[in-house]
């Protein structure tokens, strides 16, 4: 119980060290760098046209208080932190009045619903696939489904999704590209509205799980085929144990702690395909309303929405890290 | 050298592929040089035709040859890559052979570091930046940026390399015969680390292009340097496929498919033959 009250304080603070550096270097980018925002906005407002010196000096100084540029340097990065630590960051530019906040959480259900489906699906397959390819390494369907794996990996998710956007929008229109549900439905567990949810999501998912998929597939081969060559194994299938129970009680078994690490560190990775795909399909989650609101000049939106991806892709993590020691038994008993 | 070479393209398939498909993009990198057209210049040439012998890729909207384009893009895309790729090794190579070699509280000071930069999820990050420097995000300077956040994952593979050779009877035979740490990392270790350094760049370029891309798309980069990102980002905002301007989308997605499965397939066989176990394997695989 020790070791494991040890594990969790670790994490904990890797946890807190991620959010601590990521908002950090937000306030880095936005305080740090020579370019000066207020007078960026300043000089896009005034050369429209001449305008009057009050007003511009009144327009200075409330977007210097909107980007937390007033007082002294100290007093700006506290004014920083209290914003991220009470999650408010203010009335969003492009929607005004409606808080930014308000915003991302209308927009995070949907990003976790995508996130969480996509990457089980993915993963799941990915290194039930690749145990499989491993043991039998004869067939020719896995084989196949290897090198479709090693093609369709490498390539960005936004090449992926812009693919089945053109197949499945243009050429053979059979499924929605674009929204989270059809306009016309009102919302609420109706059979028809989260019919229409799940049709919106085939795409978006699909995307994320064609590329995510490779990856699992080809870690898993290639951990389990070290594996596979073990004299356990041998034992095992001499002492005639059968061979589906060795394929996944005595390989994939062994195999699956490091993918679960893999998980924790790839979900940074995850979610930057998610922004992307989401804008692609329209889908009403973080990442249209980061691009959107970066195209709208949104400067609280895309701060808002910069910091909360930061602190949810790290709680992510933390969440996989403490879910590790329950499915690795060497780490619970200690 | 050459024979490693010549073992791979003998024995293996996957690097035969991939150096095909990454010589093949590299040629057409190469022939922009030879671009009849100014990179930038737009209507030079009959609006929107299709592709034909005249135009092997067709023209864009805005007059432009998407042969042409397609190989300046390219060769400004994988500049770019390079860029990311050789700086960033820089950072890996110093913090990997580093905590590797000290080990005890220097590894793990720097291995939490290194573990926040692989949580950070980079793209609202490198919008963030987009969002701040607007015209001021040159080429070079989102490579830089790129670079300073994306060595964090190679800096791991070559710590746990670095690990190993630390234990090597050499390695005390160096530090007995009074050589300082900075000459044991470079004279020494950085030897050993080669190989996975050179299959990380490769990694390493296709993730950066693969973000370039996708940033570029959006119209959040230097619209001014051509890129394939670019041209997609142009051709949506003619609405090229709804008009009906297919090729000029399909041709920078293959050129770029082909050079992301080229590098990627390079990369793997590089690391497949650099463990012994695999190699040993497939050795066996080709003999029986």
């Amino acid at each position: 119980m020790h070791a494991y009250l040890a594990y969790l304080a670790k994490r904990i603070g890797q946890f807190l060290l991620v959010v601590a550096i990521g908002i950090n270097l937000a306030y880095a980018i936005t305080h740090l760098t020579p370019i000066d925002p207020v007078e960026q906005s300043v000089a896009a407002v005034t050369s429209y046209g001449n305008a009057a010196p009050d007003a511009i000096n009144q327009m200075r100084q409330s977007l210097r208080e909107l980007y937390g540029l007033a007082g002294s340097p100290l007093q700006q990065y506290a004014t920083f932190w209290g914003r991220v630590l009470h999650a408010d960051f203010g009335p969003s530019l492009s929607a005004f009045p409606t808080p930014v906040s308000t915003l991302i959480w209308r927009a995070l259900p949907w990003t976790i619903g995508l996130l969480v489906t996509s990457t089980l699906i993915a993963w799941a397959c990915g290194n039930y696939l690749g145990g499989l390819a491993s043991y039998y390494r004869k067939s020719r369907t896995l084989k196949a489904v290897g090198i479709v794996a090693m093609m369709l990996h490498p390539i960005p998710y936004y090449i992926v999704a812009l693919i089945l956007l053109i197949l499945f929008g243009y050429v053979v229109p059979i499924l929605p590209v674009g929204g989270g549900a059809a306009m016309n439905l009102e919302r609420g567990f109706t059979f028809d509205y989260i019919g229409s949810v799940a049709a919106h999501s085939v795409l978006p998912v699909a995307s994320l799980v064609l590329v995510g998929i490779g990856s699992w597939f080809l870690g898993m081969r290639s951990l389990a085929s070290n594996i596979v060559t073990e004299d356990y194994v041998a034992y095992a299938e001499l002492a005639g144990v059968e061979r589906s129970r060795i394929l996944q009680s005595y390989v994939m078994r062994n195999a699956l702690m490091p993918q679960v690490t893999g998980l924790a560190m790839s979900l940074g990775a995850i979610f930057n395909g998610a922004v992307i795909t989401e804008k692609v399909f329209g889908y009403p989650g973080i990442g249209t309303l980061l691009i959107d609101a970066v195209y709208a000049g949104d400067y609280s939106l895309v701060l808002g929405v910069a910091t909360i991806s930061i602190v949810a892709v790290s709680a992510g993590v933390l969440i996989i890290d403490l879910l590790y020691p329950l499915l690795d038994p060497r780490v619970e008993a200690v | 050298m050459l024979a490693v070479l010549r073992d791979l393209v003998r024995h293996n398939p996957e690097f035969r592929i991939g150096l095909v498909l990454v010589l093949l993009v590299l040629t057409l990198a190469a022939l922009s040089f030879a671009s009849p057209y100014p990179e930038l210049d737009v209507y030079v040439v009959p609006p929107d035709v299709p592709p034909s012998s005249a135009y092997w890729f067709g023209t864009t909207s805005r007059g432009q040859d998407v042969f042409w384009q397609v190989c300046t893009a390219i060769r400004h895309t994988l500049a770019f890559g390079l860029t990311v790729a050789l700086v960033s090794r820089l950072i890996s190579l110093g913090v990997g052979l580093l905590a590797g070699y000290k080990g005890g509280f220097v590894d793990r000071l720097l291995m939490s570091i290194n573990d926040t930069f692989i949580v950070i999820p980079l793209f609202p990050v490198l919008v963030l930046f987009y969002f701040v420097l607007r015209d001021n995000m040159s080429w070079l300077a989102l490579a830089l940026i790129m670079s300073l956040l994306g060595w964090s994952y190679d800096a791991r593979l070559i710590r746990s390399v670095a690990m190993s050779v630390k234990t090597r009877e050499f390695t005390q035979t160096s530090v007995f015969s009074g050589m300082t740490t900075r000459e044991i990392l470079l004279r020494e270790h950085l030897p050993y680390v080669l190989p996975i350094v050179f299959s990380t760049t490769l990694a390493n370029m296709n993730w950066s292009i693969g973000l370039e891309v996708t940033l570029s798309v959006l119209g959040f980069t230097d619209i001014n340097t051509p890129s394939i990102g670019g041209m997609i980002y142009w051709a949506n905002q003619h609405t090229a496929l709804v008009a009906g301007i297919w090729w000029w989308i399909a041709f920078p997605v293959i050129v770029v498919v082909m050079a992301f499965i080229g590098l990627f397939l390079l990369s793997v066989s590089l690391n497949e033959f650099i463990d012994p176990r695999s190699r040993l394997a497939r050795m066996g695989q080709a003999t029986s």
